[in-house]
């Protein structure tokens, strides 16, 4: 049994024609106005919530932008639904763009922004980015980092005793890999016939908070430490979409198929610094995900100016009604 | 680390960012304080851990969690917790001296508060500080701190200090929360209220010399922290106040301590809600003072 989503199935129909084809991976033109549409918003969203910090209306913002190309696709492909039938998300404090992928709308992530009894993932108790969508099996993002990787080996083993060929997903930051649950999850996903259904991954900034990977790390790249426990890991770029979507297509597949765990590292921007405890301020030299997906789907004719400027417009007037709704 | 360092003879200072993120190392630390004993004198372990801890930054669920009771279950650690600069400098010298490991916690809702008093070589003028010791925002690869030339200053561990003087209702309390137990104390003055105000400084070992005299003299005391009220070391205070001076008693001794909930929410009504506040405090010591023996 294989299921897929519907956007995956348009990826892996016609793609774009002619030139264009390597360029996008094959994707479909509809695939690939969904991925840049879908990081616009997550981003314009992100954005926002940044701006409802800066006007003293919430304490504390963290958030993903600059890991849009990875996010996106990654809400994109797996099982959605509720119950160990589908696919479960252990998600970190970075994944506004996976949530927006699954298709949460802008005044979830807004009303837990401003701690409104009103926000559905924690009744305003938790900060920003701790999404909880049981309905999407998305489990509560906690604050203490990487306790999500052994969790989430629990719901991937309860699908594998249930055989729904339904896969545990789960996501971190790099500097989050040196806590034992990393490696207790490494242990627990590979042992021999026990094997787990599950994605686990990496989004490396190349950060900690203020340090910086170098000076944290022996292992060339994360991914090897996956390797040593035969695990079938690669490092992506995460701030290409197309290689990300095509490699989460690619691992999830395998995983469906053999029961075993897959490891994704992806190398993302960090582009608003850490937190609004280090200001929130935008890295002028990192690579932007969305501005360099757009320019390129502008320039091979993918896109055009005109649906770029509605897509900025309508989102911003989204995020905007939000903040007002939200207030 | 610390207690490997520790015990190849160094010393240092290690820091957990904050003390809600202490749980996956309680393992460590219930071994760091147990080696001394178990290893039946062999091993001590000089070292000191530092971890920002309790609320009033609204900092919600894991920014807000307090370690104070946790930590005196600790058995085998000091445990200090300042709630002025000044004290912060001598605890942590004092803590670095000592030859136990040292649980140094240091309300973060504190950070940025001036005290009264300056420590030793500190510059007066709070522009002139911040001008040599605050990083900049951003790149701060190329920045270096001018650390004034502090000299020496101790506060020694276990002993506590008389803050406000009073002869009505002992008020005992450390960190963040003494200092709301002062103005509580001022407020409740100008009402014609003598209150007497002990700044703990210590949870472990504790100045049980100074509340006893207080309390004796008092007949009535109030023990205020922000930790979960169930299982508290408050609890622990009032236990041994009601053991040893119980016929000096004029009213029962209270515990104000946070709420029984499992974390401290983000939005202010539930922050305020779960986290003693000054007019708790005043109401906590109006009970006390209206109850007839
Ligand atoms: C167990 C635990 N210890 C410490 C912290 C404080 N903390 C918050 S984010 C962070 C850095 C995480 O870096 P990384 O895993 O690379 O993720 P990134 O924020 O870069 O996406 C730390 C240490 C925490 N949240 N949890
Ligand atoms: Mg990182």
């Amino acid at each position: 049994m294989k299921k897929t989503t519907p956007a995956a199935k348009v990826g892996q129909n016609q793609g774009v024609q002619g030139k264009t084809k390597n360029l996008f991976g094959g994707l479909s033109k509809d695939l690939l106005l969904q991925i840049h549409e879908l990081m616009v918003k997550s981003r314009i969203l992100e954005e926002r919530l940044i701006k409802i910090y800066r006007a003293g209306e919430s304490f504390f913002w963290i958030g993903g932008p600059g890991e849009e190309a990875w996010g996106v696709p990654l809400g994109l492909l797996p099982r959605k639904g509720r119950g160990i039938e589908y696919d479960f998300f252990h998600l970190h404090y970075r994944c506004t763009p996976t949530m927006v992928a699954l298709g949460m709308p802008m005044i979830e992530a807004t009303r837990l922004m401003m701690n409104r009894s009103t926000d559905i993932s924690t009744g305003g108790r938790n900060f920003s980015g701790h999404y909880c969508f049981p309905q999407w099996n998305v489990a509560p993002v906690t604050s203490p980092i990487e306790v999500q990787y052994p969790i989430a080996c629990g719901t991937a083993h309860a699908q594998k005793r249930a055989k729904a060929k339904a896969i545990s997903i789960v996501s971190g930051g790099d500097a989050g890999t040196a806590e034992g649950d990393f490696a207790s999850c490494l242990v627990w996903a590979s042992r021999r016939g026990q094997e787990l259904p599950l994605l686990i991954t990496v989004q490396n900034n190349r950060w900690g908070i203020s340090t910086s990977y170098q000076g944290q790390h022996g292992e060339e790249s994360i991914a090897n430490r996956a390797k040593a426990f035969e695990i079938r890991a690669r490092v992506v770029d995460g701030n290409d979409p197309i290689e990300s979507y095509i490699a989460i297509r690619e691992e999830l597949d395998y995983i469906r198929r053999t029961g075993k765990p897959s490891f994704i590292e992806a190398s993302v921007s960090r582009l608003y610094g850490h937190s609004s405890a280090s200001g929130a301020n935008f890295e002028k030299g990192d690579f932007d995900c969305v501005r360099e997906f757009e320019m390129k789907l502008l320039k091979a004719g993918v896109l055009t100016d005109s649906r770029v400027k509605e897509l900025w417009r309508q989102y911003e007037a989204e995020g905007v009604a939000a903040a007002d709704q939200a207030r | 680390m610390a207690m490997g360092i520790a015990m190849a003879g160094d010393r240092c200072v290690a820091e957990i960012q904050f003390c809600d993120y202490i749980f996956n190392t309680i393992d460590l630390l219930k071994i760091a304080g147990n080696t001394l004993w178990v290893t039946h004198g062999n091993y001590s372990l000089p070292m000191v851990v530092m971890t920002p801890v309790g609320s009033g930054i609204h900092g919600s669920v894991y920014h807000s969690h307090s370690f104070d009771a946790w930590a005196s279950r600790l058995a085998g650690w000091k445990i200090v917790m300042p709630a002025t600069p000044l004290d912060a400098y001598g605890l942590m010298l004092s803590a670095i001296e000592d030859p136990n490991p040292v649980l140094f916690l240091k309300p973060k809702a504190l950070m940025r508060v001036r005290g009264d008093q300056l420590i030793p070589g500190e510059p007066s003028d709070e522009k002139t500080l911040k001008s040599m010791i605050d990083a900049p925002i951003g790149d701060r690869r190329q920045w270096v701190p001018r650390w004034p030339d502090l000299e020496a200053y101790h506060v020694p561990i276990g002993k506590g200090q008389i803050t406000r003087k009073g002869d009505q209702v002992t008020v005992v309390s450390y960190g963040r929360m003494l200092l709301v137990c002062q103005e509580a104390a001022d407020q409740l003055k100008t009402e014609g209220f003598s209150i007497e105000v002990v700044d703990l400084r210590s949870i472990y070992p504790y100045d049980w010399g100074l509340i006893r005299e207080s309390v004796m003299k008092t007949g009535r005391v109030l023990f205020v922290n922000e930790d979960t009220e169930v299982t508290n070391f408050g609890e622990h205070l009032a236990y041994r106040v009601v053991q040893e001076c119980f016929y000096h008693l004029l009213a029962r001794p209270q515990v104000l301590a946070g709420q029984n909930v499992p974390g401290i929410g983000l939005h202010p009504n539930l922050e305020d809600a779960s986290i003693p506040q000054k007019k708790d405090i005043e109401n906590a010591i109006r009970a006390l003072m209206a109850e007839v023996p």
